[in-house]
């Protein structure tokens, strides 16, 4: 029967053509903004961490003066050197890491290639463990290695295949800034997006090729870039210089497991805010936040609004055009009511009659569903042309493009329900009285 | 001619005609709204910086050799780098002026201090953009000076960036004079940057903050220039360049500052660029929406024509022996035109009344979730004028086919 219905369907297709065109150069166009827009916004909204997002979490206290304070005001977003190293040191988490980024130039021993910048990552041991980077060769350093500040990098995957071919360079020599340091661990391809763990170096499609102990970083004044929000009298650093100690520069974050060590960690800022206004450090009252990836990227509102408004507009482009196609629909099933009529009085029931109007409708959801994923390839395309810092990300995965065919296919059939519904209403003996 | 008996025709197609009002209301209420997004984006596009901008040349550069640390041995070693490549810029040919200036409109890194009258004040009274530089820095941006005067060369301080001193003389933008001191006599008052007391010698007309991300908008002509050279281990510099010639200075201030010291990080990307590279960059993701935005409207406007062509020539094919009996009763061919033309308009009519009404919802619930302005009505007026012409128009090729039907259809069955 289905194979009838479909030839039925083809038939009447192919008898109106501009009709067929029109309803799926309609569907196509809907689909393919919905998805062009839709990919966007899934690859900008993304977990960074899938599966460990929920138990890494991101401390915030207020060390901040007197001034400018209002209740409920949010504490910075970053801390100071001081609590950052007294939390650390703390170790009231499972796993908890200090860090901020920076440039450092590479000094290849190979004679054929320039010394060269590359974007660095300056922290502490437990951030490999504590973020499950996967390792090639080699791993981590460790807490140890914190304290007596060596001089021990772990590099990247890219960076690996530029300088060593991709061979295990674990225990071979980097020079940075002019300091050799022991390659200990080269990373397997990592590039959380967003780029959760500092957000100031641009949120995505941003990746460092060196990571070396924070404490290494600041014994050889290696140069240091991100924000930094000072007040009082404080200075902001610059380059090579640290900020003063009533600047917040570096990001602070923190494993917990289970929701009793969540809740016994904020009690752990709330005493330390307290022991340090005690101590006269701190002046506000204790003003403290915990919270986990994803909702530090809300706070942060890191989806731009942007792409958040394109998605809107462009589901409401779909709308329209299934709005379009359901009218489009609607006239051409009415205008067959005789040969409705004819079949309806040879005896085909008003079931039969249905699923052969949906099937038709079916059909042009598939080919405009095809369509919208050739439109949705260039309309990635396109996106990717565009040189912000997520573009080169755009790019359809298979669930999205399951998600095509099935959008498309069930609005579709959703514009066909009201249209061949109406047409199963026709009664037959009127048709065939009027022919 | 008489709208009733089309009023009762259309409640034949009572789904076919909610479904093009539908079709039009929707239309109506997104390109209202997306067109009125797309004007924004132009008018923050289009937005004066209040500098000069053609003819100037950015200059970002980074020491790779450069000394270390605050003490006052470096920090004048590193202003004596900074100094020398100064002069080295102005003696380049088709040079007009060149100023060490940290910052630049739209280029993005931004320093900030809140501002207070007093220095015990709790709340700051607005927040603004640290323009470091020297006396050159006003002329070489082309800044346009309405009180006051310049820096002279002998206020000119230099420091580190994390120095706590304080710049005894400052000069503002109007907007910021305007926001602290409300009667107009900004001039020759104290304002306290972060902590640190400045007096106001000088009020530009406008200068635009170095940021245009969402959270400056607010204070975006927020700008204070402050009569100090910034040392560090990086530097960057203004250049006021003769019209048409600012290529070839790029090219040859790359050379002589390279043959001067060719430690250095300078690369194509950030290191030299016009301010119209500047401005291209700044607001990239505004044009892409911008285009985006039209795009889709466009599109939007011919599917919804489409319809309107196949919905009526469907209507006109239904009604073929109607139109020939009333073509054999005496209808000119123009009464059956116009027949087709009314009951368009009634339907877009329809259409535009409920567009108008989601138009407004739409508008409501950007400007809840998305901060935007309210809509004007001109946009909702033009709109409604497009939709009633785009189905007019639409409508014309099905109205005229309808009336070539020639009266002899009604004496055939078909």
């Amino acid at each position: 029967m289905f194979a009838y219905y479909l030839d039925l369907a083809l038939r009447s297709l192919r008898r109106n053509k501009a009709l067929t065109a029109l309803m799926v150069l309609a569907i196509a166009l809907g689909i393919g903004a919905s998805m062009t827009t839709l990919t966007v916004l899934h690859v900008l909204s993304g977990d960074p961490l899938p599966g460990r997002s929920g138990e890494i979490y991101y401390p915030q206290i207020d060390p901040q003066d007197l001034r400018g304070m209002y209740p409920g005001k949010e504490p910075p977003s970053q801390v100071t050197l001081i609590d950052g190293m007294n939390l650390l040191r703390a170790k009231r988490a499972d796993h908890q890491a200090l860090m901020t980024g920076g440039e450092v130039p590479i000094q290849p021993e190979q004679s054929a290639l320039d010394p060269f910048y590359v974007d660095a990552r300056y922290t502490t041991a437990d951030f490999f463990p504590m973020f499950g980077t996967p390792f090639l060769f080699g791993h981590g350093w460790n807490a140890a290695d914190d304290e007596a500040k060596a001089r021990e990098v772990v590099i990247s995957h890219n960076l690996n295949q530029k300088l060593f071919g991709g061979a295990n360079s674990v225990g071979r020599t980097l020079r940075l800034a002019g300091t050799a340091f022991q390659i200990v661990g080269v990373l397997d391809r990592w590039q959380p997006n967003p780029h959760f763990y500092d957000l100031n170096t641009g949120s995505y499609a941003y990746g460092e090729q060196v990571f070396l102990p924070l404490q290494t970083m600041m014994d050889l004044h290696l140069s240091r870039d991100g924000s930094n929000d000072c007040w009082g009298n404080g200075g902001g650093g610059t380059d090579t210089i640290l900020p003063a100690d009533t600047c917040v520069w570096l990001q602070f974050w923190v494993q917990l497991d289970n929701p009793l060590k969540v809740a016994a960690y904020k009690q752990f800022l709330i005493h330390y805010s307290e022991d340090q206004k005690a101590l006269g450090r701190f002046q506000r009252p204790p003003n403290v936040r915990l919270r986990n990836v994803m909702q530090w990227l809300d706070y942060n509102m890191v989806v731009p609004d942007d792409v958040r408004l394109q998605t809107w507009l462009a589901l409401g482009f779909l709308l329209v055009c299934l709005v379009n196609t359901m009218g489009l629909m609607l006239a051409k099933f009415m205008r067959r009511a005789g040969e409705l009529g004819v079949r309806r009085a040879l005896g085909a029931s008003r079931r039969a009659l249905f699923a052969q109007l949906l099937i038709e409708s079916g059909v042009v959801g598939l080919v405009g569903g095809f369509g919208g994923m050739l439109l949705a390839l260039l309309g990635l395309w396109l996106v990717r042309q565009r040189s912000s810092d997520y573009a080169a990300l755009a790019h359809l995965d298979f669930s999205m493009l399951l998600t095509t065919f099935v959008l498309a296919l069930c609005a579709t059939l959703l514009a066909g329900l009201l249209p061949a519904w109406r047409a199963c209403q026709i009664a037959p003996a009127l048709q065939l009285k009027s022919n | 001619m008489a709208i009733h008996p089309i009023i009762r025709a259309l409640r034949r197609h009572k789904a076919g005609v909610l479904l093009i009002v539908l079709q039009i209301a929707l239309t109506l209420a997104i390109v209202c709204n997306a067109i009125f997004i797309v004007a924004q984006r132009i008018a923050r596009v289009e937005r004066p910086t209040g500098a000069q901008e053609a003819g100037l040349i950015r200059i970002s550069q980074t020491w790779l050799d450069a000394p270390e640390g605050d003490g006052t041995a470096t920090v004048e070693a590193l202003d004596a780098l900074q100094r020398t490549d100064l002069a080295t810029l102005r003696q380049l040919p088709d040079v007009l002026d060149v100023a060490a200036s940290d910052s630049m409109p739209l280029q993005g890194a931004i320093w900030s201090a809140d501002l207070r009258l007093k220095p015990d004040q709790r709340h700051a009274s607005t927040q603004a953009a640290l323009y470091y530089g020297d006396e050159h820095m006003l002329p070489t941006l082309g800044l346009r000076l309405i009180a006051g005067r310049n820096f002279t060369a002998s206020e000119i301080d230099h420091h580190t960036i994390r120095s706590t001193q304080a710049a005894p003389v400052v000069i503002v933008t109007k907007a910021v004079a305007d926001s602290m001191f409300p009667s107009g006599d900004a001039l020759g008052k104290t304002i306290y940057l972060d902590v640190r007391p400045s007096t106001i010698v000088g009020i530009v007309e406008r200068l635009q903050t170095p940021t245009v991300a969402p959270w400056g908008n607010r204070w975006a002509y927020n700008s204070i220039l402050l009569p100090v050279r910034l040392d560090g281990s990086s530097a960057s510099y203004a250049l006021r360049v003769r019209p048409g010639r600012a290529r070839a200075v790029m090219r040859a201030a790359r050379a002589a500052l390279f043959a001067l010291n060719p430690v250095r990080e300078m690369p194509d990307t950030w290191g030299i660029q016009t301010m119209q590279q500047i401005r291209s960059k700044a607001y990239r993701g505004d044009r892409g929406t911008a285009i985006l935005l039209g795009t889709v409207c466009v599109i939007l406007l011919c599917v919804t024509a489409a319809g309107i062509v196949g919905l009526t020539s469907f209507w006109v094919d239904q009604r073929r022996r109607q139109i020939g009996i009333r073509r054999a009763l005496g209808a000119r061919r123009i009464d059956i035109l116009h027949y087709f033309q009314i009951e368009n308009l009634l339907i877009a009519g329809a259409g535009v009344v409920l567009g108008v009404l989601l138009a407004a919802v739409i508008s409501f619930w950007l400007m809840t979730h998305y901060a935007m302005p309210r809509m004007p009505l001109s946009y909702l007026l033009a709109g409604v004028l497009v939709m009633l012409g785009l189905g007019q128009l639409a409508v014309f090729v099905p109205a005229r086919r309808a009336s070539n039907v020639p009266p002899v259809v009604a004496t055939r069955s078909v």
